[in-house]
């Protein structure tokens, strides 16, 4: 047992166990967390909701059905993050090697550690727990293996408030019976094909040769031979730096209209680019987002020349992308923006001889986020992010001074491309 | 249809056509290559939808007919035979396979019925010339490296052909740009171009045009346009492609009319110390610093994980001090198609677009814009 030190740690019902810290009157209560609209999610149930059965992301009315008497409590997810912070630093005290997954949840690395300790990982992490609960006020559970796989496996075995050990030699006598979609990676598709070829367990997986593993499933094949063997050599990486950056966002109801899907990616485009500046990144790939009110995932995404920065940029590309799929025909349900291909913020948006206007909107991008640092998000916005005018109202009086007077159009062209591919009727609204 | 025809002559014409069709297809018959017997050649096509090449080759038709086949099936299999041998291609009976006979291998691959095969309307075609291969070849050559790949600017995913107003001397000019550099290129308009409409070539028909014309440079090159299609006939070859349907800016605009500080440097010595310097530099941004002073040019990068490199050459250079960043991928890809013993760069200031050219060759010009360093 002291040679197992690779621990995952994942906090228990960690949203409604939060909110039950700050308002002990919850205790005894069911509380889920979650979105209180017509089209709502549970993010979180707590353990009382668990038992009527209400689980994370099932729809909201659905949770209520079967546990009316549930407390429904909207995301605060600023206490959250800040309960997740110490918890995350409780853990950093122990080891640097810390790999965060999410809020709540990360794996550690206590190699080593025993001296420095004074006692074996298993001691380390039984103190640990106790100090979360006494420090932070909410519950974890832990697994000890001597893997990433096993540790994650392990911290599920005994939830809430458990403590599981996966030791090498119960390694394999433990993994034959459970069901393959314990593998990380079998998901519903690999389930079943596996259960097409007769396959249920992780026993007998290992029982099949690699070679023939390969040959059915392909890539997928060493992977599910090494880890039905509990073979698994990844390692804790503490440097877990952003990939992606993303916002995306569910409707009240389902939108087919491509004026209506472009209005709320806006505002999206605008985050992610807010997010991308503070933790001074710069990103190559746009990802449009969409589900179908069937809930079909549509994925489009494409890379740009440079990387960029600019809210304008990320909107104009996943705009581009969105036509085609917005034609009218499908009605969706939520959509998002993502970015990834991360790269320094200072590699963002280099000139480009084609575009003498891009210096002008980095300069107005920036201009507006440092005004909104100052007097909130509300303090300034673009056009594009007011609300469209439907046909029959009048034009709304916005008086900019910015807008090109009809007979000085010349004058504007510096603000264009000099080419005459694009729009300028929705550049003229991109204007603040 | 029977017919028997030499591997190397097949082969040829397969490779040809092969690069034309994608390897992933959602539609099964773009895949296929289709194959007319008939006279004494067969004729091989492919397509996209929106680029396709016909190639005939002589071949001993003993029975004429059509059919088509997986192209990169059989282009494999052409590919894997022995050199110098006979290859017979028959269509027996009615079960929709096409054998594949040479010496003692035998193949047989499924076909799709040509009925299906998508056909691209040349439509009309009112501009027509011809142009050496080496010339051709030339234009593309000097610009395809500025293509854009970004899909948002669809209009720069191509080289931007058209001719220049001067009634005495008009020029055929090739350019391309993806925001960053910009390659002009141009040759004295052929006889029947003057009048042509501007035309964007998309990149894979760029792609294939080249690869066509590298093979022999000495041939002559049919080049017919319309509005939204152009053909180039290259000896057995015939490829026709859809054109971008947009407006290539106004790239003049672009090109700096006032810079004054002009450096002269040996264009090889020049390269390889770029190449050498950039050894150094950030793997993503490419970027090394240029500071010229009277008579010298010292090339340096840094990178916080690498390290640091100088060099330092003589040039001829008098206009004061100045210092300047590029990507040095971008120099190098313009170093390459300059074929002079001396490179001019044309500078204004550490941020404003700068001029890349053949000191003494005034027929292709480069705009490159500088990199904060």
């Amino acid at each position: 047992m002291t040679s197992l030190s690779i621990a995952h740690l994942d906090c228990d019902a960690f949203y409604a166990s939060v909110e039950k810290r700050d308002r002990p009157e919850l205790a005894s209560r069911a509380v889920i967390v979650g979105g209180t609209g017509p089209r709502g999610v549970v993010s979180t149930a707590c353990y009382i909701a668990r038992i009527s059965g209400v689980r994370s992301a099932m729809p909201m009315f659905k949770a209520l059905q079967l546990c009316p008497d549930a407390v429904v409590i909207k995301p605060d997810m600023a206490r959250y993050v800040e309960a997740g912070r110490k918890v995350r630093s409780l853990m950093q005290d122990l080891t640097p090697l810390v790999e965060p997954l999410s809020i709540d949840e990360a794996f550690l690395d206590l190699g080593g550690t025993e001296a420095l300790h004074g006692g074996p990982p298993a001691l380390t992490l039984v103190r640990l727990a106790r100090r979360i609960e006494q420090e932070v006020g909410v519950t974890v559970s832990i697994g000890l293996s001597h893997n990433k796989f096993l540790a994650k496996v392990a911290s599920d075995l005994d939830k809430p408030r458990g403590f599981s050990i996966i030791g090498k030699a119960e390694t394999l006598d433990f993994l034959a019976p459970k069901p393959v979609s314990l593998i990380w990676g079998v998901g519903k598709a690999m389930q079943q094909k596996l259960a097409g070829d007769g396959i249920h367990t992780i026993g007998q997986i290992r029982g099949l040769d690699e070679k023939l593993l390969m040959k059915r499933y392909g890539r997928m094949g060493p992977h599910l031979w090494r880890l039905s063997q509990g073979l698994d050599e990844r390692k804790v990486e503490p440097d877990g730096v952003a990939k992606a950056i993303s916002s995306e966002t569910t409707f009240d109801k389902d939108i087919a209209g491509l004026a209506a899907l472009r209005a709320i990616l806006w505002p999206l485009c605008e985050k992610v680019a807010h997010r991308l500046r503070k933790a001074g990144f710069s990103a190559q790939t746009i990802t449009l987002k969409l589900r179908t009110g069937d809930f079909k995932a549509v994925t489009r995404s494409r890379t740009l020349e440079a990387p960029t920065q600019l809210a304008d940029t990320l909107f104009r590309t996943a705009a581009a992308l969105l036509a085609p799929e917005a034609t009218g025909a499908v009605r969706y349900r939520l959509i998002g923006v993502g970015c990834s291909h991360l790269r320094p913020g200072e590699d963002a948006d280099p000139p480009d001889l084609l575009d003498p206007g891009l210096p002008k909107r980095k300069k107005v991008e920036a201009a507006m986020e440092a005004l909104r640092g100052r007097m909130g998000d509300e303090a300034i916005m673009k056009g594009r992010a007011l609300p469209s005018r439907k046909p029959h109202e009048p034009r709304p009086r916005i008086i900019d001074p910015l807008a090109p007077k009809p007979s000085k159009r010349e004058s504007a062209a510096d603000q264009q491309p000099p080419d005459g591919n694009g729009s300028s009727a929705s550049r003229r609204a991109d204007r603040t | 249809m029977k017919l028997t025809i030499e591997r190397a002559a097949l082969l040829r014409s397969l490779s040809h056509i092969s690069s034309v069709v994608e390897r992933r297809n959602t539609i099964p018959i773009l895949g296929n290559v289709r194959l007319v017997a008939e006279g004494a050649t067969l004729k091989l096509t492919a397509t996209d939808m929106d680029l396709e090449v016909v190639e005939t080759c002589p071949a001993l038709v003993e029975q004429a007919g059509e059919t088509t086949t997986p192209a990169h099936t059989l282009f494999d299999i052409v590919r894997k035979l022995p050199d110098g041998s006979q290859v017979e291609l028959s269509l027996s009976g009615g079960d929709g396979m096409i054998t594949v006979r040479a010496g003692r291998s035998q193949f047989r691959l499924g076909c799709l019925p040509v009925a299906d095969f998508p056909v691209l309307h040349s439509g009309d075609l009112s501009t027509h010339f011809k142009v050496s291969a080496g010339d051709l070849s030339a234009l593309i050559a000097r610009t395809r490296f500025a293509i854009s790949t970004e899909e948002t600017r669809y209009y720069l995913n191509g080289i931007y052909f058209h001719t220049t107003s001067d009634p005495e001397n008009p020029m055929l000019r090739a350019v391309a740009t993806d925001g960053h550099r910009l390659a002009r290129v141009e040759l004295p308009a052929p006889v029947g171009a003057e009048q042509m409409p501007g035309i964007i070539l998309p990149r894979k028909a760029v792609t294939e045009i080249a690869k066509l014309l590298g093979e022999d440079e000495t041939l002559e090159v049919s080049v017919s346009l319309g509005k939204t299609k152009a053909r180039i006939e290259v000896g057995d070859v015939t490829l026709t492609t859809k054109l971008i349907d947009g407006t290539f800016p106004d790239y003049e605009r672009v090109i700096p009319t006032g810079n004054n500080k002009h450096l002269r440097v040996p264009t090889k010595a020049f390269a390889a110390a770029v190449d050498r310097v950039a050894t150094i530099a950030i793997e993503k941004t490419r970027a090394i610093k240029m500071s010229i002073g009277n008579g010298s040019l010292i090339l340096s990068a840094t990178s916080p994980e690498a390290g640091s490199a100088t060099e330092e050459l003589e040039v001829d250079y008098s206009e004061g001090g100045q210092e300047i960043g590029f990507n040095s991928r971008y120099l190098l890809d313009i170093t390459q198609q300059v074929t002079g013993e001396e490179l001019e760069l044309q500078m204004a200031d550490s941020a404003s677009p700068t001029i890349v050219k053949d000191a003494n060759d005034g027929s292709a010009l480069y705009v490159l814009m500088p990199m904060r360093v």
